[in-house]
């Protein structure tokens, strides 16, 4: 399979007051792998997929999106190219149904000139979005009424509703059960067959499970990147975040 | 496609419509009148609706827009013997255009800085109001002249045409609240009043959905404005001062926030208890500031808000 690059990243770096939080980070995403990032807690995930998103701005560096920089698109004209980013700490529109929150996620994208989407096309793709992470039954429920997993989950469906070429998911397995967290890998290889998944994730069952490859962050540097397998024998690692 | 037409929302706000039109026909003289102010100031109240209640925003300022349609058509037809056709049709335009540059500027803000920043805005043009005192009239103010006050070859002092005139103005505004409660653009509002950072990570440009809000609910208040000066026939600084500002959030907060009808509710209820507790006491502002309290201790979402949430989740 030719590699195509989705996104790449020329030393990139973010600098908040003393502290460099992300620190010249040249990083290289091909479309359609799922690339686990991780690190010990500080290590500049977040931020990392934060400027990569564009809710935070870069000190310095380029992001190349799909062929081209992006780096000065505001955060919502990135999503319009088609990188979706579902948050850290959920956050659904509480007072909306389920179905309504994945309705606003799709609406931007089936607008059609001057007007709204065609209303019954935009409620089939918010269903099929729900269907897809096992919420269907649960879709006219306020979301701030439904469990925390099924909150994750909705956040994941409205990360679907954006059809986006890239997903970051911001931990998205925290908090959640053994048996939720074995129905979302299933999740996010079936996501994988259509786009390119960024996970952040501290679950390392989940990690090896479902990544290619495996980025290491540590202090903001890529310490180290690979299979699996390179990333469980690298001693580096075994030391920085192992806990070998 | 015509049961979404035609469904009982619909129904009702149609409904409430038509009762007006009927009750000209069997209100005493006072009354008449009274419900006519009424319904141009709940316009004024609906336009804020946009901007409070749908998109969440509280502005402090909103008496800059009704004085701007006020003045706009008031000082037209004082001076250029302009119509009401004419005069009307520049206000809105001039509302609009206000509320964007104002927007510009002041949707850098949100939270309080907003209220402070919407308020200091307001307060200028208050003062501007009085700086060019020569052709205002400050607070004194001025009529406008009868020979104007037509629209269409109909004389708008007629007290008939004049309730008209206002229902007509009235419906429109609800109908163009209806709309954006309804469409595709109210649902983005609603998203970013209930979480601006999570809607701009959807992809929505939160400035540009706020400014949009912004320059409609402008061009509403300016309308309403505007239909006061030719219909009541007065333009004074008073009605662009800050209480102006305060009388929408609070018939607002009344009749319901984010409902379509709240705004007319509040309108006519806060217009009718300061009516009546004036007629037996000076102290009539007591009687609005218990109403408020008990408002907030038993309805803190307005009439229409609380009915919604306990018995009509369908009310727009």
């Amino acid at each position: 399979m030719a590699a195509v690059t989705l996104l790449e990243t020329e030393s990139l770096s973010r600098r908040f007051g003393g502290l460099t939080a992300v620190d010249g980070v040249d990083f290289r995403l091909e479309e359609g792998e799922i690339r686990a990032l991780i690190g010990p807690n500080g290590a500049g995930k977040t931020t990392f997929v934060g400027l990569i998103s564009g809710r935070i701005r870069p000190s310095a560096g380029r992001i190349i999106f799909a062929g081209e920089d992006v780096t000065a698109l505001p955060a919502h004209r990135r999503v319009g190219r088609g990188i979706a980013y579902t948050f850290q700490i959920t956050s659904v529109f509480a007072r909306m149904t389920a179905l309504d929150n994945v309705r606003l996620a799709a609406q931007r994208r089936m607008a059609r000139r001057f007007r709204g989407p065609d209303p019954e096309r935009l409620e089939a793709a918010a269903r099929d979005a729900l269907a897809r992470v096992g919420l269907a039954e649960r879709a006219d429920e306020p979301a701030g009424t439904l469990s925390y997993g099924h909150q994750r989950l909705l956040e994941v469906a409205m990360g679907l509703g954006m059809a986006p070429r890239l997903l970051i998911l911001d931990e998205p397995t925290q908090g959640l059960s053994d048996e939720e967290i074995a129905a979302f890998v299933d999740l996010v290889r079936d996501i994988a067959r259509d786009a390119t998944v960024l996970l952040i994730e501290h679950n390392m069952r989940v990690v090896m499970d479902l990544a290619r490859r495996i980025t290491v962050l540590e202090r903001g540097r890529i310490l180290a990147e690979g299979t699996p397998a390179d990333i469980r024998r690298n001693d580096a690692v075994q030391r920085a975040y192992l806990g070998g | 496609m015509i049961t979404r037409v035609l469904d009982r929302a619909a129904l009702l706000h149609v409904a409430v419509l038509a009762l007006l039109f009927v009750l000209q026909f069997v209100l005493p003289d006072y009354h008449h009148v009274n419900l006519a102010r009424v319904m141009v100031l709940a316009s004024f109240a609906a336009g804020y609706n946009i901007v409070f209640g749908y998109a969440g925003m509280l502005s402090l300022g909103h008496a800059m827009f009704f004085g701007a349609g006020l003045y706009t058509a008031g000082l037209l037809a004082q001076y250029a013997g302009a119509g009401a056709a004419a005069g009307f049709t520049l206000a809105v335009v001039a509302g609009a255009l206000f509320a964007a540059l104002v927007g510009l500027l002041a949707l850098r803000t949100t939270g309080v800085s907003f209220m402070i920043v919407t308020l200091m805005f307001a307060q200028a043009a208050y003062l501007a109001i009085h700086y060019f005192g020569d052709y205002t009239r400050s607070d004194e103010g001025f009529v406008v002249p009868g020979a104007t006050r037509r629209l269409f070859g109909l004389a708008l002092i007629d007290p008939a045409t004049r309730y008209f005139a206002a229902l007509a103005l009235f419906a429109a505004t609800v109908a163009v609240c209806y709309a954006v409660a309804r469409s595709a653009f109210g649902r983005v509002l609603a998203a970013i009043r209930e979480n601006e950072e999570r809607t701009r990570m959807l992809g929505y440009d939160v400035f540009g959905y706020k400014l949009a809000a912004l320059a409609l609910s402008g061009a509403v208040s300016a309308a309403a404005g505007a239909a006061y000066a030719m219909l009541f026939g007065y333009v004074g600084a008073g009605l662009a001062s800050i209480q102006y500002s305060i009388y929408p959030l609070l018939w607002v907060l009344m009749g319901g926030a984010a409902t379509v009808l709240g705004p007319f509710l509040g309108t006519l209820a806060m217009f009718y208890l300061v009516d009546i507790a004036s007629g037996f006491t000076s102290a009539y502002l007591l009687f609005v500031g218990l109403a408020l309290i008990a408002l907030v201790l038993f309805f803190p979402k307005g009439v229409l808000g609380a009915l919604r949430e306990r018995a009509l989740p369908w009310l727009p």
